[in-house]
Parts: structure tokens; C-alpha cells; sequence
């Protein structure tokens, strides 16, 4: 090879290996900054897997500091779940509705409209929730504060949708016109080949929608830190006010001391945040790769 | 079709409907409340009488410059990824690593970017905290988008263009330089698009690493800490001294935030459809 052949290889081969370098480092850096915990005593002393997970209260400023993580993940579960709920039924109609029985040209208008959804910054969506979705809820519930699991859960489903309908609608689109023409062949509806044929055959990519979604529900910052609330607390109902995992880090970080306990707890929290999406957009990925190759015919 | 499944048929109309009158609403709510008080004053002004009055020039300035510094490092870097994964890579195990971590950077928590901003770029490469960091930290955010859509236009690069280079004689990197890459612009333009209309409204990975309250002026180097639009509705919304009376700022730079992302957004759907369409024909 030439001289400027090799060249031009091994930059573009460099500037490619970008991206996995930095995974790598991302979890190697989250994971140095919270390294403290498990292995500097002083540190151990006040955070430990014993204060995570077998005492009640997050207050990590104070005389004694608390740093129990079940607040955060009991709010981190609730808003996720409603956002879920609110989300799911509308992205996988939209898209079942888009994929099966718009007539082309109206697929081709929905589709991109509905995308857009994802140009809204979270920060547009957490101000939006803000002033008007709060307002909603709480004409609706007449909950004591304003600003709560609902109002937060509803927000981000707006988050939410756009994944979970591009993929959805993509994985419905993908299934051969041969299993749709089969099934009305023996005389099903099309509601019936919706249900029956398309689903099922979609099901991992619909899967992997919905996961992703999920994904996105726990790890989005700015709306829960402008709608939750933001109180530490457990409790069972879905109209208090909660604090979740992602709005503990972006509220707390700014104002804590590099290399306190704080500062490493904060990381650790990151770190479980980084592990919940990686495990998750592995099986996701798997998921979608396996339901394309089969679709395709290929085992 | 029975009556039953028209009703079925007809519900999932009815979540389209929603979907969409929501998103109009948003549009709707935000435009119809910001542009009271968006004039060329509001956009050219810096804040007056402790952040009560007055303009987000410097909040819009400092938005821009990030993210210009961010399209320079993400650009390239986005671009030659895909480049490696259409050109050169396919098959090899190599290009499945990098798949892989692309797929992961586009679903990691923007805020745990943050967390690496403040921990790698602040910290570590003692790039303290500022317009570099900030636009770094974004940088990785927005790489998916590019990788993403300049492959798919690669891959719409005829392979009979490619062996026509060839058989004149030409060798693979001057294939891509002269044919490939030229004939995939409008591609590679709508990812960068994409990635700017993304970075712009992103607000948690500034939190470490750079961005400011409120600063008296504006930034002069790549190190210097800035004001963000973004983070100014953030601010202005919850720690405000007084929420109620700067609601108009807060709509108005919404209003500006969202026509800005939009626009890019839009821009970038029309170039596709123009280029899907031209593949058609």
C-alpha cells in the first residue's frame, strides 16, 4: 500500500476507535470517582452498602449525614412508571396505527411529525410541565403539592414516546408483506393480521422500544429536576412529592466538596445509572439484531 | 372490516390525534406566550436590574459558541467513524465493537456525561471548567446522530461509483475523498444538523462543567465559563428570586430555545426527504 494510503487508514481507523474509547473511559472515570467508597475507610465510615440500602433517609448535608439510596430509587420507580403508563398505550397506538392502516402519504406526514417531538429540548418539556401540565394534575387529583410523581411521570412521557414509537413503528414496518398477504390469503381481517400476525412477529422489536423507553425514563435529568418536587421521601402514593436518582446528581453535584463522601456517593449513583442503561441497550440491541435477521429469513 | 375492529382501528387513530395535539399544544403554548415579549432588544440585550429585565444575549452567545466549538470536534470524528464502518470495516469484529459503543453513547444518561465532563475534562485533563469542557462533554452526546446518518448516506452511494474510481485507476482513499464522500454531503450535512440541534438544547451534561448563573460578560477563550439558554430557563424557572415576575423572560427564551432545535430539526428532515427521493428516482 502507499504511503497516504496507510496514512489515511490509520487516522480514519483512530478517529473510529473514538467512540469505543470513550465508553471505556466513561466507565473507568465514574467508576475511579466513587472507588472511595469501598476502599477509604474515613469514607466507609459515613457510606456504606449498609446506609444504601438498610436505613430510610437521604441528608447528605448536615452534622450526620444520611445517604440511603431507597428514596431515591422508590422516586426514580415512580415517575418512570407513570410515565410508562401514560406513554406506552399512545406510542404503541400511534405506531401500530401508522405502520398498518395509514394510507402511504398520511404515514409519510405522521411519522416525521411525531418525530419531532424529539427536537423538543427536556428543558422546553420541563418548563412546559411546569407552567401547564401541573396545572393539570392538579385540577385533576387535588394533590398538596404541585409538583409531584404524576406531574413529573406525565412529563416525561413526552420524553418517552418519540423512542418508543420510532422503534416500534420501524420493527412493525420491517415484517414481510408475505405474512400480512398470508394471513388475509386464509381469510383474517386486517385487525386480526394486526394482532395475530404483525405483533407477534415485531414482538422483539417492540420489546426493545419499550425497554428503551424505560431507559430514558430513568435516566432523563431536567424534567424530573423541575417537576418532582424534589423530596427525599418514601411513601406509597404517586401524588407526594419525590426525587429521583438523575435529579439527586444535577441538584447536588454543584454544590458538594471534590473527594467527600458526598462527591463519591454522588458517583456511585451515576455508575448504577450507567450500568441500568448499558445492561439494557445490550438486550435491547440483541433483541432488535435477532427480530431483523429472522424477519429477513435468515434462521 | 366488523364493527368491532373499526373501533379498534379508529382508537388507534384517536392516539395519533393525541400525540400530535399535544405536540401542537406545547408549540402552541410556548409560541403564544413567548412572542409577546421577543423582540430584537430581548435577543440583543444582556439581563438588567439582577436578572429581572432586559435581554439572554448572553445566554443565546454563549449556546452558540458551545456548540460551533462542538460541532469542530464531532464533525470529523463522526463522519471518518462512518467512513470506517461503510468503507473499510465491514465484517470486521473491529466494526462491532464500534457499533456497540455507539448504540451505548446514544443511551447513556445525559447526566452521567456530565459526571464524565467534570471527572475527565475538568478534572483529569485539568480543562477546567468551561467552554472546551462543556462542548466536549456535549460533543460525545450529539456523536451517534453523525455516525448514524452520514453511514446511511454512504450506504446510498451507488457501489457502481465506487468501481468506476477503481477501474480508472484510483486508490481507495482517493475513491472516497473525490466519490464517496462528496456524493454523501447532503448526508453528512443533515447529521451535523441533527447533532447541533441536539447539543444546543441539551442542559445536564453543563452542569460541571462550565456553565454560569450569570456572568458580567462575555466569554474571550475556549476556557472561559459561559451562559446558556437552556440553563437561564432552568435558573429562571426554579431558582429565581422572584419566579413569577421574569415568566415572560422564561417564555420568551423557551420560545427561542424551541425555535432554534426546531428549525435545525426541520432543516434536517427536508434534506432527507430530498435525498430519499432522489434515490427513488
Amino acid at each position: 500500500m502507499e504511503l497516504r494510503e496507510r496514512i489515511a487508514y490509520i487516522v480514519i481507523s483512530l478517529l473510529a476507535s473514538v467512540a469505543i474509547v470513550s465508553v471505556i473511559l466513561i466507565f473507568i472515570f465514574i467508576t475511579k470517582e466513587s472507588l472511595p467508597i469501598f476502599f477509604n475507610p474515613e469514607i466507609k465510615k459515613e457510606a456504606n452498602f449498609r446506609s444504601f440500602f438498610l436505613t430510610r433517609d437521604w441528608q447528605p448535608i448536615g452534622l450526620e449525614p444520611k445517604y440511603s439510596f431507597l428514596p431515591l430509587i422508590v422516586g426514580t420507580l415512580k415517575v418512570t412508571v407513570v410515565a410508562l403508563i401514560v406513554a406506552l398505550p399512545l406510542s404503541l397506538g400511534s405506531a401500530i396505527f401508522t405502520a398498518e392502516f395509514a394510507p402511504r402519504k398520511l404515514r409519510e406526514v405522521i411519522k416525521p411529525i411525531i418525530e419531532l417531538f424529539s427536537a423538543i429540548p427536556s428543558v422546553v418539556l420541563g418548563f412546559f410541565a411546569l407552567m401547564t401540565i401541573a396545572s393539570w394534575v392538579q385540577s385533576i387529583f387535588h394533590a398538596t403539592s404541585r409538583l409531584n410523581a404524576v406531574t413529573a411521570g406525565f412529563a416525561l412521557a413526552f420524553a418517552v414516546i418519540p423512542i418508543t414509537y420510532t422503534i416500534c413503528e420501524d420493527a412493525l414496518s420491517t415484517v414481510p408483506r408475505e405474512l400480512r398477504e398470508a394471513s388475509i390469503a386464509l381469510g383474517a381481517t386486517k385487525w386480526q393480521t394486526t394482532i395475530k400476525v404483525v405483533l407477534p412477529s415485531a414482538s422483539g422489536g417492540i420489546f426493545a422500544g419499550v425497554i428503551l423507553g424505560l431507559a430514558r425514563a430513568i435516566g432523563e435529568t431536567m424534567i424530573v429536576l423541575m417537576v418532582s418536587g424534589n423530596a427525599a421521601q418514601i411513601t406509597w402514593s404517586f401524588l407526594d412529592s419525590v426525587r429521583t436518582i438523575p435529579a439527586t446528581i444535577a441538584a447536588e453535584m454543584g454544590e458538594v466538596a471534590f473527594g467527600s463522601a458526598h462527591y463519591a456517593v454522588l458517583f456511585l449513583l451515576g455508575l448504577l445509572l450507567f450500568s441500568i442503561t448499558f445492561v439494557i441497550n445490550y438486550i435491547a440491541s440483541t433483541l432488535l439484531e435477532r427480530t431483523q435477521k429472522r424477519l429477513r429469513g435468515e434462521k | 372490516m366488523r364493527f368491532r375492529e373499526k373501533v379498534y382501528v379508529f382508537f388507534t387513530f384517536l392516539t395519533v390525534v393525541i400525540v400530535i395535539g399535544l405536540l401542537f399544544y406545547i408549540i402552541f403554548d410556548i409560541v403564544s406566550n413567548g412572542i409577546k415579549v421577543v423582540n430584537w432588544e430581548f435577543i440583543s440585550q444582556p439581563p438588567r436590574e439582577g436578572m429581572t429585565k432586559g435581554g439572554i444575549f448572553p445566554a443565546l452567545y454563549g449556546t452558540l459558541l458551545r456548540t460551533l466549538l462542538m460541532l469542530i470536534f464531532v464533525a470529523p470524528i463522526g463522519v471518518f467513524t462512518a467512513v470506517y464502518l461503510n468503507e473499510y470495516g465491514s465484517g470486521k469484529r473491529f466494526s462491532r465493537w464500534i457499533r456497540l459503543a455507539i448504540n451505548n453513547l446514544a443511551s447513556i444518561p445525559s447526566i452521567v456525561f456530565g459526571l464524565f465532563g467534570l471527572g475527565f475534562f475538568v478534572l483529569f485533563l485539568r480543562l477546567g471548567a468551561g467552554l472546551l469542557s462543556a462542548a466536549l462533554t456535549v460533543g460525545l452526546l450529539t456523536l451517534p446522530l453523525v455516525v448514524v446518518s452520514t453511514e446511511e448516506a454512504l450506504r446510498a452511494v451507488p457501489n457502481s461509483y465506487r468501481e468506476a474510481g477503481f477501474a480508472l485507476g484510483a486508490t481507495k482513499w482517493q475513491v472516497i475523498r473525490l466519490i464517496v464522500l462528496p456524493q454523501a454531503l447532503p448526508g453528512i450535512l443533515t447529521g451535523a444538523i441533527l447533532s447541533v440541534g441536539r447539543g444546543m438544547g441539551e442542559v445536564a451534561p453543563l452542569l460541571f462543567t462550565g456553565v454560569a448563573y450569570y456572568l458580567p460578560y462575555l466569554p474571550s477563550s475556549i476556557f472561559d465559563q459561559f451562559m446558556d439558554l437552556g440553563y437561564h430557563i432552568y435558573i429562571m424557572t426554579t431558582q429565581s428570586f422572584d419566579v413569577e415576575l421574569t415568566r415572560p423572560i422564561q417564555y420568551g427564551s423557551t420560545l427561542i430555545l424551541l425555535v432554534l432545535t426546531f428549525s435545525l430539526n426541520i432543516i434536517a428532515i427536508l434534506i432527507r426527504s430530498r435525498i430519499r427521493k432522489r434515490r427513488l428516482v
